[in-house]
């Protein structure tokens, strides 16, 4: 048995790349499999410095189809298996992830945002919200946990590993490039020194036994011959999807009771959001902010609650209204007017908020 | 008493008669590759994976764990597996459409990489599932639904030599072959050496198999055998194109 990657508690001033490899070391990872494409080349970097190390693996593919197909064939083995990838890649990684979807394999995705449509920028944006909760041609019945800093990275990696084998879910970490590239604090430890033990996998293919014989054999199937024959089936995975839901949703509230304002904000956005709230709560204004941390699925009616006695909601966010469709579509009933401030691909800072704010009075 | 042929022990009884077209060659090769799965008593430890399009129809053909996935992508599946799970006998089984066109990438970079997974492919120069169309395969001057006046080799090019390119990318270990559903005792030899290259773990294994596809092709019995081996023949050769080293047939 080799040694753990990380013993104890410790604290580190490492980019976000380098955390999410040493999460998924942590979380006991098998084998990551990976393209290149910033901004999360350092996820493998790293990992391919360390994993030999500690006995586990990594493949190299020849693009993001394969690194997505891959990773379902490993996690059907049996494999802890992962992947990271963004922009044009996570627009690849789709086919495999509506298969995953399909046949609930429970595979683990790193999204470092970068900017698009298209190539675009390989810095940041928010703008792979709707492709990663509702990719593929599917029913959007995935996990997407949306970080906003290097300790969520840490925390949220190792937890999505327990998620989707527990689950049989795919799920995501939606970081992006900002959180990707850049160096802060973080605490790292071994999940079992926190009391999280590693939901175990399972041999989903390739169990032992003579199939046909001891067991039956696996034939997992994607493809169905009749409407009826696959209602069922998506019937089953939608049902079992929101059954679960309610164990999954997280979000933050800031300053939510008595807000007349509220700010929703995700990912690393929500620090600006949360430096804005404190800035016009010492201007005398009612302002809070709502982070939903699962984007899919939405802490709904942690949201409906939170929003209870608000006049407006801005929505903030790095992309020209991602979050805000989803906001909209899921507190339809709320009837509180909802203003967006998009800035696709840019940063945004307490300050901006601050001012859009104050600019309508 | 009726006489019954004697079908492979890891054939699952209870998903026969299969779903094959009559005279589609899929069953052919699928009983060729049971009987190798049988001889080489390897049924507990083989995951096979099929592709889309007529091969997806074995993903509950034998009595050994199956996924099916999506078009082309087979071979990252089961090279996934074999990655993470080296002691399992992966087994690839497509078109020419999956393996030619939209797996081409994959083909080529297992291949490249050396992958210790076998891909078996028929060729049956068409696809068939869609409704006929042409394929890499498609013979030139051959009628389909997307070339309904003959394949023209100016716009279209010629037909995909699989094993040939292979072959030519593949380190000297690998085993790559291609049989016919005209010679099964030939396949068979064939198919059980790339198995044994993958359970040597020497190298990649690549058999494709001329078959036959009675359905698109519009062929009656002896047409279709013609087809097969005289028509076919003339673009794509039958034997072995690369061999691990003291392994060659006699």
């Amino acid at each position: 048995m080799t040694d753990k990657p990380v013993k104890g508690v410790k604290r580190f001033f490492v980019t976000g790349n380098e955390v999410v490899a040493w999460a998924a070391l942590a979380a006991e990872a098998d084998i990551m499999y990976g393209y290149p494409i910033t901004p999360q080349n350092e996820i493998m970097h790293y990992w391919t410095r360390l994993a030999p190390k500690y006995g586990r693996k990594f493949l190299q593919t020849e693009d993001e189809i394969s690194a997505g197909f891959t990773t379902c064939g490993g996690v059907l083995s049996g494999a802890r298996a992962f992947t990271a990838t963004a922009g044009p890649g996570n627009t690849l990684m789709q086919e495999a992830m509506s298969m995953a979807e399909m046949m609930s394999i429970p595979t683990v995705v790193a999204v470092m945002q970068r900017g698009g449509p298209s190539t675009a920028t390989v810095i940041y944006s928010q703008q792979e919200v709707t492709m990663t909760c509702f990719g593929g041609n599917g029913e959007g019945l995935r996990i997407v946990y949306s970080t906003g800093s290097h300790q969520e990275l840490y925390d949220y990696t190792i937890k999505a590993f327990n998620t989707a084998w527990k689950y049989r879910i795919p799920t995501f970490i939606l970081g992006d490039g900002y959180q990707a590239k850049m160096r802060e604090p973080v605490i790292m430890y071994d999940p079992a020194e926190k009391g999280i033990n590693m939901v175990p996998t399972e041999k989903i293919l390739g169990a032992p036994g003579m199939p046909g014989v001891d067991r039956d054999p696996q034939h997992l199937q994607n493809t169905y011959n009749t409407e009826e024959e696959l209602y069922e089936v998506v019937n089953q995975l939608v049902e079992r999807y929101w059954k679960a839901a309610p164990e999954i949703v997280e979000h933050e509230e800031f300053q939510c009771q008595d807000a007349e304002t509220i700010i929703v904000a995700h990912g690393v956005v929500t620090r600006a959001a949360q430096a804005a709230v404190d800035e016009l709560r010492a201007q005398g204004k009612k302002v809070g902010h709502f982070r939903p941390i699962t984007l899919r699925p939405f802490p709904k009616e942690a949201m409906k609650k939170a929003i209870q006695n608000a006049k407006e909601i801005i929505v903030v966010e790095s992309a020209q209204g991602q979050l805000d469709k989803i906001v909209k579509s899921e507190i339809y009933e709320a009837k509180v007017p909802i203003t967006g401030y998009f800035r696709p691909g840019m940063g945004i800072t307490a300050e901006e908020i601050v001012e859009f704010i104050n600019q309508r009075g | 008493m009726a006489l019954v042929p004697n079908m492979p022990q890891v054939w699952r009884q209870e998903t026969k008669p299969h779903k094959f077209c009559p005279g589609c060659g899929h069953g052919l090769v699928l009983k060729t590759l049971g009987e190798c799965i049988d001889e080489l008593g390897i049924q507990d430890r083989v995951i096979f994976g099929c592709d889309i399009g007529c091969s997806l129809l074995s993903y509950d053909f034998f009595n050994v764990d199956t996924v099916q996935t999506h078009h082309g992508r087979t071979t990252p599946v089961l090279t996934g597996i074999k990655r993470a799970r080296p002691d399992r006998i992966c087994i690839a089984y497509m078109g020419d459409g999956g393996g030619y066109a939209i797996g081409s990438q994959h083909l080529v970079n297992a291949a490249s990489r050396n992958e210790k997974i076998t891909v078996l492919l028929a060729n049956n120069c068409n696809y068939g599932m869609t409704g006929g169309q042409m394929a890499p395969t498609t013979l030139p001057g051959m009628k389909t639904e997307t070339s309904p006046y003959g394949r023209d080799v100016e716009q279209t090019g010629n037909p995909t030599q699989g094993p040939e390119m292979v072959a030519a990318i593949t380190p000297e270990n690998a085993y790559v072959a291609r049989g016919t559903i005209a010679n099964l005792r030939q396949l068979k030899r064939m198919i059980k050496k790339a198995l044994e290259t993958q359970i040597n773990g020497v190298g990649f294994s690549f058999v494709e198999a001329l078959s036959a596809c009675p359905t698109n092709w519009r062929t009656n019995a002896k047409d279709t055998w013609h087809f097969v081996e005289k028509e076919m023949t003339q673009y794509f050769k039958v034997g072995e194109k690369k061999v691990p080293p003291e392994k060659e047939e006699q």
